[in-house]
């Protein structure tokens, strides 16, 4: 079978998942949570009060003063209120609204972020991944310093970051698509989902790339092209059966685990299929297209 | 690591029964019970109960930023560990179990960061953390009975007008001698504003000889109260006790706190009710055991007799995890206990290069015995590399998150070290023991 002479299409259905993705970025970008934008994160249990309608609450909280961007039922008697980060006078003066009205509550949970906090955080997140994005490449360029020619160091580096970005752009596009349709917020978890999927990615594209560089060695006479289709296919199983296992314990968490890291466990999911795909089918066609534009004689 | 591979196995069950011993919550053989033992020795104490965060045990985190407007530069650092040390008393008198007080500094910005796990009454908690600590100087009532200073009654005590707000800073110092007395061990220095240099004038006239009780938020500190040895004119009093240096400086933090009050707001808090808690622990135990099984399922229907070896490893692998788990210990988050499961899969990865290795070259025509090693040897440097890109990426997170994250990168860095030893060290030995002998 020969991957490569499709690699084309397979850049092709990249950019069919990216480019809506960042359209979705540039038009309506990320919808934030609390973390990064600041703000009050409240959900109230009703011990009485039953179906609560959402909309009227919201209402009902705005005309005590309260600056609610939006509520939604998160059962039949418990609401999740998201507003203006509001101190805790705020908060208990509006508890005895609700008691008058509605009878007595209990607090599910509450956060509250603050303008500071929330400042602070998109600054380290920034820094976060930019470092760990510089860290992996020179790990790679390193790692792989001794490749034979025709392969150059430096192609191996370039194109892992652009599997890696690849992923990046892949998870955030997606999420700024489901944020605008499905009111998904990414907070401060989905970096840590973001730098983990950078993570994978890389490890998955390792793999494949030393095996390029062993057969490199050891198929002297095959054309470049020819190895890189063979190491392809030898590591497809690995490549495959790896990713099964973690979709696997991903699918598991995200049907049965804890409703607070949802959206955590998803980012992880579409980045590491995501990071499957391309080291698979963009990193190691990339090396092709590199040696097709700065040629490197065999030594 | 190991020539012989009947040690390596010796080794590794050792390992597990440590693990299983450690791991397991309560068994009973024969009428003994074992239960989690408890460590005890002059560089680690512990207490093998696994440690819970406050989205499975439900409680409150606040993050709080001190107002330092009107303390000097030199001054804000004694007064945000005073704040701490008040707090910390307040919350233990409130009976929080485990309460956990931090300061941490963050752009010019002195903050403390309260975690209260289990607390259900927040609000009492928050309004108890936000009260200023009171710092008052109080002199025996005139009909008090003599046995006064010896009983810690704060009865007998009435305030004299001298608080807080007169006292610039006190400092702990060892003992010199001034003038004619040598004070032994260590001292307290308090240094008082002009107008308190004049109200301890009067008070030290009138009461000479006479104790003096200090009470921070009404509760008497430094008991028995000192004596007046002498009328203090020029604001510059000390408190000599014989105190050790410890002592000293806890007496001086004490009286900082009322004479550098710190008035904190509250930038950041998360409540989680023990109900949500509850039902997070259930789900994640679910969620870890479909994770395990569909893995194990998997690797046995793909790799057989193989995959059976590779499960018995992520079986060690686990036990091996929570063991470590434990006597770090680690305190299990939601956050925290998805990066193990994930490292689950990181965990047969290794397996599963090495597998497709040795089946390889097999295929190639290669004997039984020479695929089992060039498996592994070939395998090695892809496991490594990969691992390290992981661990980078586990150290970065680990360094700039907070509390979720950093519990998240610090269970995948453990699960991706463990899974070098039983991915290898243990399904190694394995195979070798039971897969090569039946050739």
């Amino acid at each position: 079978m020969n991957l490569i002479k499709y690699k084309n299409w397979f850049f092709a259905l990249s950019l069919l998942v990216i480019i809506p993705g960042i359209f979705a970025l540039f038009v309506w970008g990320l919808k934030l949570g609390i973390d990064f934008s600041g703000g009050t994160l409240w959900e109230v249990r009703f011990d009485e009060a039953k179906n609560v309608n959402p909309q009227s609450f919201k209402i009902f909280l705005d005309e005590k003063g309260a600056q609610v961007s939006s509520t939604a039922a998160t059962s039949d008697s418990s609401i999740l209120i998201r507003m203006r980060a509001s101190d805790e006078n705020k908060i208990s003066e509006l508890k005895k609204g609700i008691g008058e009205k509605y009878g007595q509550t209990k607090d599910l949970r509450l956060e509250t972020v603050g303008p500071l906090i929330s400042k602070e955080l998109t600054q380290k997140a920034i820094l976060a991944v930019s470092l760990a994005i510089v860290a992996i490449v020179l790990y790679v360029s390193w790692s792989f310093r001794k490749v034979p020619r025709p392969a150059s160091p430096l192609a191996f580096g370039v194109c892992t970051i652009f599997a890696l970005i690849h992923d990046v752009i892949v998870v955030i596009g997606i999420f700024a698509i489901l944020g605008h349709f499905a009111d998904i917020e990414v907070d401060s978890l989905f970096i840590t989902a973001v730098l983990t999927v950078i993570g994978f990615s890389v490890h998955d594209t390792i793999v494949v790339f030393d095996r390029i560089r062993e057969n490199l060695t050891k198929h002297t006479s095959m054309d470049f092209d020819g190895v890189i289709n063979n190491s392809l296919l030898e590591t497809m199983a690995r490549s495959l059966n790896t990713s099964l296992t973690a979709v696997f314990v991903l699918v598991a968490l995200l049907l049965f685990g804890g409703a607070s890291i949802k959206t955590f466990i998803l980012a992880l999911l579409i980045g590491i299929i995501s990071g499957t795909y391309s080291s698979i089918f963009n990193a190691a066609p990339l090396l092709i297209v590199w040696q097709n534009l700065f040629p490197r004689k065999k030594s | 690591m190991f020539k012989n591979p009947r040690i390596a196995l010796l080794f590794i069950i050792v390992i597990t029964l440590v693990a299983l011993y450690v791991d397991l919550p309560k068994i009973k053989i024969a009428h003994i019970n074992l239960s989690h033992p408890k460590i005890n020795t002059n560089f680690i104490k512990r207490d093998l109960e696994p440690k819970l965060g406050l989205d499975l045990a439900g409680g409150a985190q606040l993050t709080m930023s001190a107002d330092m407007t009107g303390i000097e530069a030199n001054d804000q650092e004694s007064a945000i560990e005073s704040a701490k040390n008040v707090i910390e008393n307040r919350i233990n008198s409130l009976g929080v179990a485990e309460p956990v007080i931090q300061t941490a500094k963050a752009q010019d910005q002195y903050r403390l960061i309260i975690e209260l796990p289990g607390i259900t009454d927040v609000d009492t908690a928050v309004s108890t953390v936000k009260k200023t600590a009171h710092l008052e100087f109080k002199v025996l009532k005139n009909d008090a009975p003599p046995e006064a200073t010896i009983a810690a009654n704060a009865d007998y005590f009435v305030a004299t007008g001298l608080t807080g707000k007169d006292l610039k800073r006190a400092q702990a110092q060892p003992g010199q001698s001034t003038g004619t007395r040598q004070a032994p061990g260590y001292v307290v220095n308090l240094q008082f504003n002009s107008d308190g240099a004049k109200k301890l004038e009067e008070i030290s006239t009138k009461n000479l000889q006479k104790p003096m009780a200090m009470f921070l938020d009404n509760e008497p500190i430094s008991w028995p109260p000192p004596i007046i040895q002498s009328i203090i004119a020029d604001g510059n009093a000390q408190i000599t006790g014989n105190f050790t240096a410890s002592q000293a400086k806890e007496l001086a933090i004490q009286l900082n706190a009322g004479a550098l009050p710190v008035p904190l707001k509250i930038e950041s808090q998360t409540r989680i009710g023990p109900t949500i808690g509850q039902e997070s622990i259930s789900k994640s135990i679910v969620a870890t055991i479909i994770g395990i099984a569909s893995v194990a399922i998997f690797m046995i229907a793909y790799y057989r007799l193989l995959g059976l070896f590779a499960v018995a490893a992520l079986v060690i692998y686990t036990l091996i995890v929570f063991l470590i788990f434990k006597l770090i210990p680690v305190t299990l988050t939601l956050a925290g206990i998805a990066g193990f499961i994930l490292s689950i899969g990181m965990a047969v990865d290794a397996n599963i290069l090495i597998f497709e290795r040795i089946k390889e070259e097999l295929r190639w025509g290669k004997p039984k015995l020479e695929s089992f090693f060039s498996g592994f040897e070939r395998a090695w440097s892809s496991i490594r590399d990969s691992n390290v890109s992981s661990l980078i990426t586990t150290a970065i997170l680990f360094n700039f998150g907070t509390g979720p994250i950093r519990g998240f990168a610090l269970t995948l860095a453990i699960g991706i070290l463990v899974s070098m030893f039983s991915a290898i060290t243990v399904t190694r030995t394995f195979l070798r023991i039971f897969w090569i002998r039946n050739v």
